[in-house]
């Protein structure tokens, strides 16, 4: 047997249904886990009391017979939730010591259904940027390593990606609004998906842009995702845009059969310079989703090209709104003001020393795009192609495709600093192929399908229909196990 | 379209960031180059397009007029960096 | 109709050095909405609350939290719109405005800019027997409050009270319509008693539960006329806005003051800026106001957190079946009903209760005595004691008990008003009051002939004077009056008295 913190969530709750092992086993090794590899810098604030207490409950529950799916389960929870008493603070000074007196959904969710939660995970500041880079706590790192050079597990859920890759936790939230769960999962060889708009609550989430922000599981295998997406999910009447729409037993559907399934592969997204490698990758996993009985057809997303520069219209626009509630006088960081500076001067200093860079790049281009006489050329503008991008999808859904076949990323991992000197636009381009998905509102997830020459991981995304994340579960599992991705990475923390 | 410096400044001051007078060129060329990405969306033929109003269409929720939520002066106040007398504190406006 | 009956009042003109100035005034008129709890949060709307306990996460701007809209809020806007004639839009949506301000902790206020619930209406505004302005409504929006600073506990800090952060207000905006303070204030006044009416704010001026920001521009005779014929602003002058007015009062001073500062600003040969400006209602000026010198960009975008909100048909022709009879209509049956002078009506149906408690007084009895009684001696009455007709100590079934002891020739009207105070003051019956006091009036003849045969017998000198002077009729009813205490019916001891002395 695998040491506990290695196991998955399917193998670790038929474990502890069997009595084989305890939550407060499972959670005592992710504790020590978490411990030895505080250089990959993936927890920011460890909560081992209220984990071991969680865990205590969580067996208790499962010796009354009662336990539901996740019933003693270790997590590790993106710092972009608000955890009751526990320092959630999106990765920024400017939520500096920030606790919560509230617990969001989706973690109280995950609780009712006995998680754990082991301590919260680094990310880019505000879930914005794709290379963990932002963060006010530093970078985390990829458990991947090449060349002795230290990589970037991704973003904006980086922390959490790497915390699954490196075994620190069974599984992990993330939040994604362009690619930031799908991104990372692919950069540490793990599954994401981000559910349909709307699947899970945003209350209680750090909003970085609403109409695209939406949580999902972070997981070492698809069926893991299934487990623990059924568990996040569901109606909040706190939430004016959560769908009252029942939420199946994902893990139940997934069968393994997708004979018959239409499979589109889009040509849109054969981008110029892509690396050979992605894109022998991407004809392989058509082949692999062939070879199970799927029928692979070609299809055509016209507006593809225009995801990118409208999210960077759109999602800007909503943070520049959304970031406003940052002013320092209701809660977190506020800046020390000298003789004679009032309250012009509290806003603009407790702003300029809270956010990084970042963060107010996108909260001025934000700013920009909405401001008097260019909102209908620049905002207005991106909602049409938005609608157009979303157009394209529901053509191609109603011709009988079942799912999207693309690349997740445009490479593999890269070093962390590599990207330093380069414009915030190449940065931006990492979201290309998921973009599209959080535009649309439809349901992505990226699976680990093989390794670059490097010996890097490289993950494949599916898209489904909206609210068919549990026909998507089931694709991604026939491709999972085509692809036979069983790499991990050595252990060097 | 062409940020300057000026415009820049602007941007910051309607966002209440401070930025630096010696920051603002580097800004606005950051600015521009991202609002010059951002431009290819006037290549798409948007005639006639009504803009996304909400990516899953539903009726909007509704609460009943209960009083459901409140009285709870102290966890409000718990995180502010300067509470005093049940307020929050911050420095004098002049209206 | 009946209001096509009116004239237009002629607008206000103040005459300056170089001739005269007619004033033009536009309303934003910013009603709370009497929900219990908040447009987007379950926290309570009760006013005077210790600091910051009417709030939820929602109200603070806590990171992560979320709107979901107050139905019944929703409701009130449709049914002030239903009440001003307007047109409500099946399909309304939610926009942010954008702004930092220490009492907007989203740094945003929920509004709705680009598809407000309730389009074009109108109101129509007495200024007088046969005069009314008709002021065109524009829209009528759903938006939040704001909190509270309050700047004079600290010498150095501003504190935030977020209370009414949050709660619902109708903003009702108007077409620049008004010409003149005192038909602002009679507008205010109006839209006050509707809503009342409605049932959908309370009008509490006092508490800001009604406020509003006052456009005031001013144009030379004739212009306001050309800008009606095209539509064209560019006509009327700058205008400037006097933000958050809560007293009529205070409204009329500021009006008039700006419009005279705007003149001399104008005749000097200057321009007016348009700018927005607060009323200081010591020095009765109004001033520039530093916290909005800056240019404002609201920045407003459609709210991503909410979806367009969708109304039914049904729903809304429910809630017009719902609406109570509003005061033009009710005074209009009052004048037929009950035969009520115009000023009668007029006076009676200003406030709804008042309206509700004259037609149960009223019900099946003479409704011009019904009318006099409430507004000579009922109001005047409790304005003695400064209360409302919901605070009075008699009700509306004891009024008309002595109305009816009044018309069944029971009491005197003299008789009636010692029985009101014993009423009003003790809470008893106005029979038993009667019955009890010994009040009844005498009609029994018998009794009558007596006392004017004693009155008679007892000066035989006035008779012989009363048979040369048929006036001193008078002078032996008033005695024969004195001799019963009051209680003898006048007219049977006048026609007594005339048989008795033969004329």
């Amino acid at each position: 047997m695998s040491k506990p913190n290695e196991m998955t969530i399917a193998d670790a709750r038929d474990a502890l249904r069997a009595g084989e092992i305890t939550s407060v086993e499972l959670t005592e090794a992710c504790l020590k886990a978490i411990d030895e590899a505080e250089v990959l810098n993936a927890v920011v604030h460890k909560t081992p009391d209220l984990a071991l207490e969680q865990a205590r409950a969580a067996d208790e529950r499962i010796r009354a017979g009662e336990a539901p799916a996740l019933c003693g389960i270790p997590l590790g929870i993106k710092d972009l939730f608000c955890t009751r008493g526990v320092n959630s603070q999106a990765a920024s000074f400017i939520l500096d010591g920030f606790r919560p007196e509230y617990e969001s959904t989706v973690t109280q969710n995950l609780f009712d259904a006995g998680a754990v939660m082991l301590g919260k995970l680094n990310m880019d500041e505000f879930a914005m940027g794709s290379s963990n880079e932002t963060s006010h706590y530093g970078p985390a790192v990829n458990p991947w390593k090449v060349d002795g050079r230290k990589l970037t597990p991704g973003g904006s859920s980086g922390g959490s990606a790497a915390a699954v890759a490196a075994d620190l936790c069974l599984g992990a939230t993330g939040t994604d609004t362009g690619g930031s769960i799908r991104q990372p999962a692919a950069f540490t060889g793990i599954v994401g998906i981000k559910p349909t708009y709307g699947r899970c609550s945003r209350w209680g989430i750090i909003a970085f842009a609403s109409s695209l922000d939406q949580a999902g599981p972070m997981t070492k295998t698809v069926r893991d995702a299934a487990i623990m997406l059924s568990a996040m999910s569901g109606h909040d009447p706190k939430d004016s845009t959560s769908a009252d729409i029942p939420v199946p037993d994902f893990e139940a559907m997934l069968s393994g059969d997708i004979r018959g399934r239409k499979i589109g592969i889009p040509k849109e997204y054969r981008m110029e310079g892509m690396p050979a490698e992605i894109e022998a990758l991407w004809a392989k996993g058509a082949d692999m989703l062939r070879d199970a009985g799927a029928e692979i057809v070609d299809i055509s997303l016209p507006h593809t090209k225009y995801a990118l520069p409208a999210y960077y219209v759109i999602a800007p626009a909503e943070a520049s709104s959304n970031l406003a509630r940052y002013d320092g006088v209701r809660y977190g960081h506020r800046a020390r003001l000298a003789e004679g500076e009032g309250i012009a001067e509290m806003y603009e200093k407790t702003r300029a020393e809270g956010f990084g860079a970042e963060v107010k790049r996108r909260v001025m281009i934000g700013t920009y795009v909405l401001s008097a006489g260019f909102y209908d050329a620049y905002y207005n503008r991106a909602r049409k192609v938005r609608a157009l991008i979303k157009k394209d999808f529901e053509d191609v859904f109603a011709e009988g495709v079942d799912a999207i076949l693309t690349p997740a990323t445009p490479s593999a991992a890269f070093g962390l600093g590599e990207m330093a000197d380069a414009d915030p636009v190449q940065m931006y381009l990492n979201d290309v192929f998921t973009v599209t998905v959080n535009l649309a509102g439809l349901p992505g997830i990226s699976v680990p399908a093989g390794l670059d020459a490097q010996g890097l991981p490289l993950g494949l995304q599916l898209i489904g229909r909206p609210w068919e994340e549990g026909d998507l579960l089931n694709v991604a599992q026939a491709l999972e196990a085509a692809a036979g991705f069983v790499s991990r990475p050595e252990k060097w923390w | 379209m062409s940020i300057d410096k000026d415009t820049a400044a602007h941007v910051a001051r309607l966002a209440r960031i401070r930025v630096e007078e010696e920051d603002l060129p580097a800004l606005a060329s950051e600015f521009n180059r991202i609002l010059g990405f951002i431009e290819q969306l006037n290549e798409v033929d948007v005639e006639g397009v009504e803009p996304m109003v909400s990516v899953t269409p539903m009726r909007l929720k509704r609460r009943p007029d209960v009083v459901t939520d409140g009285n709870m002066q102290e966890k409000i106040l718990s995180n502010a960096p300067d509470a005093r007398e049940g307020f929050f504190a911050v420095p004098k406006v002049v209206e | 109709m009946l209001d096509l009956t009116f004239d237009a009042p002629k607008p206000k003109v103040i005459s300056g050095a170089t001739g005269d100035w007619e004033l033009v005034i536009g309303m934003e008129v910013h009603a709370q909405v009497a929900s219990k709890a908040k447009l987007f949060s379950g926290a309570s709307t009760e006013f005077g609350a210790e600091p910051n306990s009417n709030v939820s996460f929602v109200d603070a701007a806590m990171p992560g939290m979320l709107p979901v809209i107050n139905e019944f809020c929703v409701e009130q806007a449709v049914r002030t719109g239903l009440g001003l004639k307007a047109q409500i839009n099946l399909v309304s949506a939610f926009d942010r405005k954008n702004y930092f301000y220490p009492d907007l902790p989203q740094g945003y206020q929920i509004s709705q800019l680009y598809h407000p619930i309730v389009g074009e209406g109108e109101v129509l505004v007495e200024m007088g027997p046969g005069l009314a302005r008709r002021v065109r409504i524009e829209r009528i929006h759903i938006e939040q409050d704001a909190g509270k600073s309050i700047h004079d506990m600290d010498p150095h800090m501003s504190f935030v009270d977020l209370n009414r952060t949050g709660v619902a207000l109708m903003e009702i905006v108007s077409r620049p319509d008004i010409r003149g303070p005192e038909e602002a204030a009679a507008y205010i006044a109006k839209l006050r008693q509707i809503m009342r009416y409605l049932g959908t704010c309370d009008g509490n001026m006092q508490n800001g539960n009604l406020r509003a920001d006052v456009n005031v521009s001013v144009c030379r005779p004739g212009d306001y006329e050309k800008y009606l014929e095209t539509g064209d602003f560019g006509h009327l002058g700058t205008r400037c806005e006097i933000k958050n007015m809560n007293s009529m009062r205070f409204i009329q001073a500021a009006i008039e003051y700006e419009a005279r500062r705007q003149i001399a600003i104008l005749e000097d040969g200057g321009t007016v800026d348009q700018e927005t400006r607060l009323f200081d209602p010591d020095k009765g000026e109004t001033r520039s106001m530093r916290s909005k010198e800056e240019a404002h960009d609201y920045r407003y975008f459609p709210c991503p957190d909410l979806l367009p909100l969708e109304i039914e048909q049904e729903w809304v022709d429910a809630i017009r079946d719902s609406l109570p009879e509003l005061p033009d209509e009710k005074k209009a049956r009052f004048i037929t009903e009950f035969g009520l002078s115009d000023y009668d009506a007029s006076v009676l149906t200003a406030d709804v209760e008042a309206a509700r408690f004259f037609e149960k007084v009223a019900e099946g009895r003479d409704g011009k005595m019904a009318a006099n009684w409430v507004i000579n001696e009922l109001f005047g009455r409790l304005k003695k004691d400064g209360l409302e007709i919901g605070e009075s100590p008699i009700g509306a079934e004891r009024l008309g008990a002595i109305i009816e002891l009044i018309s069944r020739g029971d009491i005197s009207g003299k008789i009636a008003k010692q029985v009101f105070e014993i009423a009003y003051t003790t809470g008893r019956e106005p029979a038993e009051i009667v019955e009890t006091e010994g009040l009844k009036q005498v009609t029994d003849t018998g009794a009558i002939e007596a006392a004017v045969d004693e009155v008679i017998a007892a000066n035989p000198a006035q008779v012989e004077k009363a048979r040369e002077n048929p006036k001193l009729v008078g002078w032996f009813v008033g005695q024969v009056m004195k001799a019963t205490g009051g209680k003898a019916n006048p007219k049977a001891v006048n026609e007594t008295v005339r048989a008795r002395l033969g004329l």
